[in-house]
């Protein structure tokens, strides 16, 4: 199966045959980092990756020929909407931006389910994660990594009551990358620290065999401790712990990451705190990854706040040393994640990386002030640990709560979250290993009585899964209302039948999203955008977001609501694309009828840019097909465009205009198409508008012959001119 | 139960404060291991449900005959023997393939074989 970028991935192909498929490869692919000073467009980068076949590049790219230099580190995508069919479709979209990581969180309770999930039930905040849905997602994200030209890892978690079999499932499925931490099952899911432990050890094992990649979940003390800066010491030994032990499972360390998150935001002082941390962390676990993780826990539902703090902290990445990037959506603070939201994330980590290229050449670091800090740091993680040893270990310092604790330890708050050793989920569920137990597989840690001689434990049976794939069972659907094939039959009606719906999240939801400010207080803002939004006709309006101007100017209120109905593709006119002719052909006709244009912006408008583009030769600017031009300058008024006309003997006036201040550029066009008629010069001038807020009909109103709008290159306005100039000449 | 204490870094940490760097490092990872040394101890001579699922995972059971067969082997007291063992013995017991003798094991079939091989208990 092959994708083409103007077509839909369509998941019902996906679905097809799903019990051959087999996963092509195992274990996690970095990105091929190129040469230091690789020149890409005019610039010259240091830290960046083997480019895409197929992208989308950053806003401003076009600017630079469209250039989309990839950074080094793997960027990181989490999309899990609950549906995996329509995650699949955000996926393809994440990796055109430059995301090579899809993590997908899991529903709501899975970590509590002792046993696996099968078939495709939906998910709640996430997805189950059944081995038809990560066998679907392998196959489409194996169709994805081909259409996009670069390896994508596919990433859930091996975390509660069912550790080990979810890493059997993750070794035989193709999962690249996997969350696995013990203490993250113990301090946050409530699970038996003993059955944590002993299950982590065997899962790690398997995730070894497997090349999967390892994240920690540090990172949680931060986000779940009131004053996440000052957990920094235990964050070290947390890392310290699963790291440790992970290699004594049979890890090798190259495929161990640590989940590391700048600890505080602004208005703190942020960057005194964050960047001491990244670095002692950094040097601490020098011969382990780093996974750069975004901050959540200050998140609140502002999109630009989320934004803000999510490039800062990839500044630590660039600063210190990231080999992921994670990213965050900046609506996570207010709803599940929307597809635009995946997006926005992926683009913050690539424009800030790409922006901080080489900057760990240009900067050093003040050792005098950092030193002492660094240190002070290491000590007091290394204080905790004797202080653990000293009362008895890990499962003792657990039970009397030394973990997120919220003081700056060794000062305790005694607010930390204790967990008995002999209580939680799975409590009671481990046994010893009897002198004659057994398993007659492969990659099984711990004790095993096997019988002597065997060149691997799988003999005694024929082959394990791990070396006979074919022995793998699947099983397709357990739950006949509540499985991909019912929700699909929708999507596939909708599709064809050609109907169009807003979407954020699921197939067509219907979901949109309004701006509004209303000139007063808070309260009566929302209220009054919720009875806007029923009287345009909108269902479920609901406030996502509230910012306040000021305590009785102005509330700006972002809402959502779904829309009620849907429209006919078919239906839809399309505004015509302008036709261009053949470049030779310009050519050809100015060579044998020269041509010349004023051209400037008009009234009070200093933006130049767009009208430097259409004129100049070097960016293909009608210049380029022998036509003369008079550029006038930024700010003309109307009279000055019609006098150089006249002076210039000009067949065109380019009128640029960007500002639409009180419909000024409307006003602007009326008057010198006025104008031109008072000098009679109107039936020998080819007028023409351009700018971003321009497009061919509004100009045609206001007495134009032409407009044109975002996106117009030279030889769109050459063609109108040639073709209009043709006709004059009949 | 849990204590509360004020700073007292600067008094607690006086052994480490003429540590270089490296030696400060060295230290933080042998308190690491010493932590996690019995943990990794006791997972080695433990098991559990999961981790007996696990491994008839990969001897090719399904995820529905692996819950099934763990159950009753825990039911049974016989866990610390294998579910894999379990099912290995009957089928050699049985002369039959692995995967049928575990299909039939999930289905409730041969459970007093493994009580006598296992427990001495008597058909």
């Amino acid at each position: 199966m092959t994708l083409k970028p103007n077509e839909k991935l369509r998941v019902e192909e996906i679905l097809k045959d799903l019990e051959h498929y087999r996963p092509r490869r195992r274990g996690w692919s970095w990105r091929k980092a190129l040469p230091k000073a690789t020149k890409v467009g005019h610039f010259e980068y240091d830290q960046i990756s083997e480019p895409l076949k197929n992208s989308v590049p950053l806003p401003a790219a076009h600017y630079f020929g469209n250039i989309d230099p990839q950074p080094d580190p793997v960027i990181t995508s989490e999309i899990a909407s609950g549906r995996f069919e329509d995650d699949i479709r955000r996926m393809r979209m994440a990796a055109w931006h430059g995301a090579d990581h899809i993590m997908v969180i899991r529903t709501l309770g899975q970590s509590h389910m002792d046993g696996l999930i099968e078939g495709t039930p939906e998910g709640i905040g996430g997805i189950p994660i059944t081995r038809k849905q990560l066998r679907a997602t392998r196959k489409a994200l194996d169709i994805i990594e081909d259409e996009v030209g670069r390896p994508i890892n596919f990433h859930s978690y091996v975390s509660g009551v069912a550790g080990p079999e979810i890493a059997v499932l993750f070794a035989e499925e193709g999962v690249n990358g996997a969350h696995q931490d013990p203490q993250y099952n113990v301090l946050y899911r409530g699970i038996n620290p003993i059955r944590s432990f002993v299950d982590a050890a065997v899962a790690k094992r398997i995730m070894a065999w497997a090349n999967i990649l390892q994240i920690d979940g540090a990172h949680n003390a931060n986000a779940s401790a009131k004053m996440a800066w000052k957990v920094m010491p235990e964050l070290l030994v947390q890392h310290a712990i699963n790291c440790a032990f992970s290699v004594k499972a049979g890890m090798k360390k190259e495929n161990i990451a640590l989940s590391t998150v700048p600890p505080v935001v602004s208005p703190a002082p942020e960057f005194k705190m964050n960047f001491i941390y990244a670095l002692t962390v950094r040097e601490l676990f020098k011969d382990y990854k780093f996974r750069a993780q975004m901050n959540t826990r200050y998140i609140e539902s502002d999109l630009f706040d989320a934004t803000r703090i999510h490039v800062l902290d990839t500044l630590i990445s660039r600063l210190t040393k990231a080999d992921l990037q994670s990213t965050i959506t900046p609506d996570e603070g207010r709803n599940v994640p929307w597809h635009i939201n995946s997006i926005r994330g992926v683009e913050t980590a690539k424009h800030t990386l790409l922006a901080l290229d080489g900057i760990k050449d240009l900067l050093k670091v003040n050792e005098e002030v950092v030193r002492p800090k660094i240190r002070e740091l290491k000590m007091r993680a290394i204080l905790f640990m004797e202080e653990m040893l000293e009362i008895g270990g890990y499962f003792e310092a657990t039970e009397r709560g030394f973990f997120v604790d919220n003081g700056y330890y060794p000062e305790r708050m005694g607010d930390g979250i204790a967990r008995p050793k002999d209580g939680g989920i799975g409590a009671g569920s481990v046994v010893a290993r009897d002198p004659d137990y057994f398993a007659p597989v492969c990659e099984h840690f711990g004790y095993n009585n096997l019988p002597e001689n065997l060149e691997k434990p799988c003999d005694l049976i024929g082959g394990c899964t791990f070396h006979n794939p074919e022995k793998i069972q699947f099983i397709d659907e357990l739950d006949e209302r509540d499985n991909v094939y019912l929700r699909m039959e929708k999507v596939i009606e909708e599709r064809e039948e050609g109907l169009l719906a807003p979407e954020v999240e699921w197939w067509q939801d219907g979901w949109v999203q309004l701006d509004i400010t209303i000139p007063d207080d808070e309260p009566h803002a929302e209220a009054a955008a919720i009875a806007i939004a029923k009287k345009l006709g909108l269902l479920e309006p609901t406030v996502i977001s509230k910012t306040t101007l000021h305590p009785s100017e102005g509330t700006y209120v972002e809402l959502k609501a779904k829309i009620p109905f849907k429209v006919k593709r078919d239906e839809l006119i399309l505004p015509e694309k302008p036709k261009t002719l053949p470049e030779e052909e310009i050519s050809e006709f100015v060579s044998k009828h020269p041509m010349k244009v004023v051209a400037g912006t008009a009234g009070n408008d200093e933006h130049s840019v767009g009208i430097r583009e259409i004129l100049d030769i070097k960016h293909g600017g009608i210049e380029k097909f022998g036509i003369k031009y008079t550029y006038l300058g930024t700010s003309i008024p109307p009279e000055k465009f019609i006098d150089a006309a006249i002076e210039t003997g000009a067949d065109a006036i380019l009128v640029s205009t960007i500002i639409t201040h009180n419909d000024v550029h409307v006003e602007n066009m009326k008057k010198i198409h006025e104008l031109a008629i008072e000098k009679g010069i109107r039936d020998r001038i080819i007028l023409i508008a351009g700018g971003t807020q321009i497009n061919n009909d509004l100009a045609v109103s206001c007495g134009m012959d032409a407009g044109f709008g975002r996106g117009t290159k030279g030889i769109h306005v050459a063609s109108f001119l040639v073709k209009k100039k043709r006709e004059m000449l009949k | 139960m849990a204590e509360t204490r004020k700073d007292d870094f600067l008094q607690r940490s006086k052994h480490l404060q003429k540590m270089t760097d490296e030696e400060l490092d060295r230290y933080f990872w042998e308190l690491a291991e010493r932590i996690v040394d019995p943990l990794i101890e006791l997972s080695k001579t433990h098991t559990s449900p999961s981790i007996e699922r696990s491994v008839l995972l990969r001897m090719g059971f399904n995820s529905l005959e692996a819950k099934a067969i763990v159950e009753k082997v825990f039911d049974l007291g016989l866990l610390g023997k294998g579910a894999g063992h379990v099912v290995y013995k009957v089928a050699s017991e049985l002369k039959k393939p692995i995967l049928d003798t575990g299909k039939e094991l999930a289905s409730g079939k041969h459970w007093e074989i493994v009580e006598r091989l296992f427990k001495g208990v008597k058909e």
